[in-house]
């Protein structure tokens, strides 16, 4: 035996069973860990989504209490953005980042193993609070006061869980930096890392500069509710309004950590079914770039109707406007990427188009809240609801399947099948299309959003956006068992998977070993 | 291959839309803003529909370009892959472009945004008071003042009795305002943050505790309007809806007349002492409008929410102690004060009335004049 194999056996000794994914520090464990742990929030968070869609079916109450209601859309938010979609990205960016730029692992492998196995502890918490007194929290995801200090029993936990997703955040956002700055094999520098790996980056940025912003506000609730300051009271001398200008200066560049990533993604699928290099790719980074800096000095435009001064609503109203430059850039870019290639469709491709169109029609409804005038229309209706889930479900979440396709063969050694998956890729369009479309015309009639009933002339529309919801719903069952399919069997993959991918991680046999580069690759 | 698969789809959710269409009976299906009634709405009409001819223009280029290269620049048409990768001109245009695009809507929405903010020169002005979830409106100029709340009764919520038109969407004493003349709210908020808003007047402004906000808004036609609170304020901020009735000047004048008469005629009521059927029959009908939201119609709360009155300790016990939790409510709780919201007679009738009522036979009379005595 030489030494060499002895070498190789030592390092594959690790416990077996459950001890093996509790204390693993291995990044591509660590990422199937995320990814999992994702997907079965995104089933908790659509289980509550199909209640909001079945009370809202028909005007009047039918199936749960207004209080209840209020808790599930306050869930549903809570649980879809900190517990999938966040947690989707952080494992996408374990698998994928040291594969891509030609490293053994992520640079801090036990506090990777500590930032995902805080998260099921903060969900176990967050999800408790469906059965205390007074009920799960209810006053919005954006825990506005003074009404979210009306929470009852479940209002500390409410805090300690956020306490506890951010933490994981910031100790995921870390490991990413100083992965992606020290374990570059030599001669990957900036400029040539894949685009995934940049967008990355600068979101692990964005999550070390909000996250504690996150933090202190929901402390400051903590205290204003038990220990009697009025930070946000206002008869102690304190300002509610305060509290929106500081969770927003959270919660915008949140919503750019939900999309960069997915901006990444896209950058990678299209130029390999394009069979083309991507169009542009300084302009992308500078791009993904500008928009991380807006994103600090736009969040108020979240408040046009909360009383500002006029010169800060024209301010807010103009940052916000700017950032339609750098987004759309990254669109003509795409397109330009596909301009002339030599297409083909597989699974990830059409994800990847589904979210150009789509995202854009999110991006188009975007520019049109971004006008404070008509803003005053539009702002808390069921069009806000309609945009933001255009680019989170239809952005968001379909770059994170088309992800899942795309790399799904490399992680598992075994193609999806493709039928299944394009079948996946059609129901969930057509469904999420008649769920969220017909939104817009209910917010422009006059619907607020947040509401258990409705008078009856929203009804139609109403019917209409539950039917798609209940068919999206019912689509993503398709997605797990494709999944589950693909991880037991199928058939095998090459190491390069799909004939126009570039990029280290395709040049590691499918599945790739324990360690991806135990030696660095050679870069040109 | 994905153009024909779309155009199905299409064809499927058209089919959809069409057999629904033809269930929902009283539903409408509304695509579009309207323009409104007042100029400010019509501004934001026209704001609206611009941007959205803009985002048409853009989405029929680039979605445009796209479905041509997905038609044409396929594998299976033996398409061999072009290698271009950058072309600092093309990139230089399509940043300038639609950074002039932008400022070509920023100039008219500059415009609009200072006159939608210019309340000055109001002609009228009425303090919106938002509660749990009920608003306040107190005409500054004309001491009119009154509380208005849902009318819409539980059993057509409960699916119990048949919707009627404005389901959800009226109330019991609307506000009245006179037509072509501004009208400038001064919105707070007594509890938590609510928004008032009624689309057709193109306006909507959130009540904060702590803040005075401002907005006005010049009706141009008689008619009545209607809106809903429009930031989540708790369990029943779907059911707090705002109806605005546009009179002419001289129907308005005599509204005002009305009200003030109502009022001069509650005052002369609380001086003198109530027998026990009119304060209870009274109190059933405050009641039901602003304590059984939490409380419950048959007085049993929700647990661990909202306490009984149903043999509840405070129902049953002194008389005091139950009239200054009503008045003055309990801090850190949704139990709010009342003693502002309501006359001297509605205190005394719903004190009574939970003190009677579900078997609570206490037999205590809460009159007007102890509540004044206790203010």
């Amino acid at each position: 035996m030489s030494t060499a194999t002895t070498h190789d056996t030592h390092h594959e000794e690790h416990p077996r069973g459950l001890m093996r994914w509790i204390t693993t520090t291995n990044h591509k464990d660590i990422g199937t860990l995320y990814l999992l742990f994702s997907l079965m929030m995104f089933m908790v968070g659509g289980a509550m989504a199909m209640v909001i869609r079945a009370e809202l079916f028909e005007p009047g109450l039918q199936f749960v209490e207004p209080q209840f209601f209020n808790s599930m859309t306050t869930m549903h938010a809570l649980v879809m953005i900190f517990g999938a979609v966040m947690p989707a990205f952080v494992g996408l960016a374990n698998w994928l980042i040291p594969m891509m730029i030609g490293g053994p692992d992520m640079a801090l492998p036990r506090m990777n193993n500590w930032s995902f196995w805080i998260l099921p502890f903060a969900f176990a918490i967050l999800l408790s609070t469906l059965f205390m007194d007074g009920g799960a929290p209810a006053g919005g995801w954006t825990m506005y006061p003074p009404l979210v200090l009306q929470t009852g029993n479940a209002f500390p936990f409410l805090i300690f869980s956020v306490h506890l997703m951010g933490i994981s955040s910031i100790m995921g956002a870390i490991n990413v930096i100083v992965t992606i700055v020290n374990m570059r094999a030599p001669g990957m520098t900036m400029m040539k890392m894949p685009l995934f790996v940049w967008t990355w980056l600068i979101t692990a940025y964005l999550l070390i500069a909000t996250m504690p912003v996150l933090a202190g506000a929901v402390t400051m609730l903590l205290t204003d509710r038990f220990f009697d300051t009025s930070f946000f009271n206002a008869a102690g001398g304190g300002d509610p309004v305060m509290f929106q200008h500081i969770f927003w200066f959270f919660g915008h560049p949140e919503v750019y950590i939900l999309i960069l990533p997915a901006f990444g993604i896209v950058s990678q699928i299209i130029p390999t079914f394009a069979r083309k290099p991507l169009f542009g790719y300084s302009s992308m980074v500078y791009a993904t770039a500008s928009i991380a800096f807006l994103s600090f000095i736009v969040w108020a435009h979240h408040m046009f109707t909360v009383g500002m001064p006029l010169t800060g609503e024209l301010f807010f109203m103009y940052a916000t406007m700017l950032i339609a430059v750098p987004t759309g850039v990254k669109v003509f870019n795409w397109v330009s990427t596909m301009w002339r290639g030599s297409m083909t469709f597989e699974t990830p491709m059409l994800f990847a188009l589904g979210f150009v169109i789509m995202f854009t029609i999110g991006g188009f409804s975007g520019l049109m809240l971004a006008m404070a005038p008509v803003d005053f229309q539009y702002h808390d209706t069921y069009f806000v609801v309609a945009h933001f889930h255009y680019v989170l479900v239809t952005g968001a979440v379909y770059a994170i399947m088309g992800a899942a396709y795309y790399w799904m063969p490399k992680w598992t050694g075994h193609m999806y099948n493709e039928k299944l998956g394009k079948l996946h890729f059609w129901l969930s369009t057509i469904s999420v299309n008649v769920l969220f479309f017909p939104q817009h015309f209910l917010g422009l009639a006059g619907m607020p959003r947040r509401i258990p009933d409705y008078s009856v002339q929203f009804a139609g529309f109403n019917e209409i956006s539950s039917i798609g919801g209940f068919a999206f719903g019912l689509t993503q069952l398709l997605f797990v068992y494709i999944v589950y399919r693909t991880i037991k069997g199928g058939e095998k993959a090459t190491d390069q998977v799909w004939e126009g991918a570039h990029g280290l991680e395709w040049t590691l046999p499918s599945p790739p070993p324990y360690h991806s580069f135990s030696t660095a690759p050679e870069v040109k | 291959m994905l153009v024909n698969k779309s155009k199905r789809a299409l064809t499927v959710m058209a089919g959809m839309t069409a057999l629904l269409g033809a269930t929902g009976a009283a539903a409408d299906y509304a695509l579009n803003l309207t323009p409104g009634v007042t100029p400010i709405s019509h501004e934001a009409h026209t704001l609206h529909m611009l941007i959205l001819k803009v985002c048409f223009g853009i989405g029929i280029v680039v979605f445009g370009t796209m479905f041509i290269s997905i038609l044409r620049h396929r594998k299976s048409r033996g398409v061999q892959p072009a290698q271009f990768h950058e072309s600092t001109a093309v990139e230089i245009v399509w940043t300038i472009v639609p950074f002039l695009i932008l400022v070509g809507m920023a100039i008219p929405a500059t415009k609009a945004l200072v006159a939608m903010e210019d309340t000055s020169d109001a002609d009228l002005s009425i303090k919106v008071t938002a509660y749990q979830w009920r608003w306040g409106y107190d005409y500054v100029d004309n001491g009119v003042s009154f509380i208005s709340s849902l009318s819409t009764p539980k059993d057509q919520i409960y699916n119990k009795a048949a919707k009627d038109e404005n389901y959800l969407l009226e109330v019991d004493n609307p506000v009245v305002v006179p037509v072509n003349k501004k009208v400038r709210l001064l919105i707070t908020s007594n509890d938590v943050i609510h928004a008032w808003w009624v689309p057709k007047l193109g306006m909507k402004k959130d009540a904060i505790p702590g803040y005075i906000n401002e907005m006005w808004f010049k009706i141009e036609e008689a008619g009545t309007y209607r809106g809903q609170c429009a930031e989540l304020c708790g369990k029943d901020h779907g059911f707090m809806p705002i109806v605005v009735v546009a009179k002419s000047e001289a129907d308005y004048a005599q509204w005002v007349a009305d009200q003030k008469g109502a009022a001069v005629a509650d005052q002369q009521a609380a001086q003198r002492t109530w027998g026990k059927d009119e304060l209870m029959a009274r109190g059933e009908k405050v009641y039901s409008s602003t304590c059984a939201a939490c409380h419950q119609a048959n007085g049993e709360g929700v647990p661990g929410a909202f306490p009984s009155l149903k043999g509840g300790a405070i129902a049953t016990g002194p008389v005091a102690a139950h009239l200054s939790r009503v008045m003055n409510g309990k801090p850190g709780t949704a139990m709010a004060a009342f003693a502002g919201q309501l006359s001297d007679t509605d205190l005394a009738a719903v004190v009574t009335y939970e003190r009677n009522a579900w078997g609570n036979n206490t037999g205590d009379l809460v009159q007007p004049s102890d509540v004044k005595a206790a203010r």
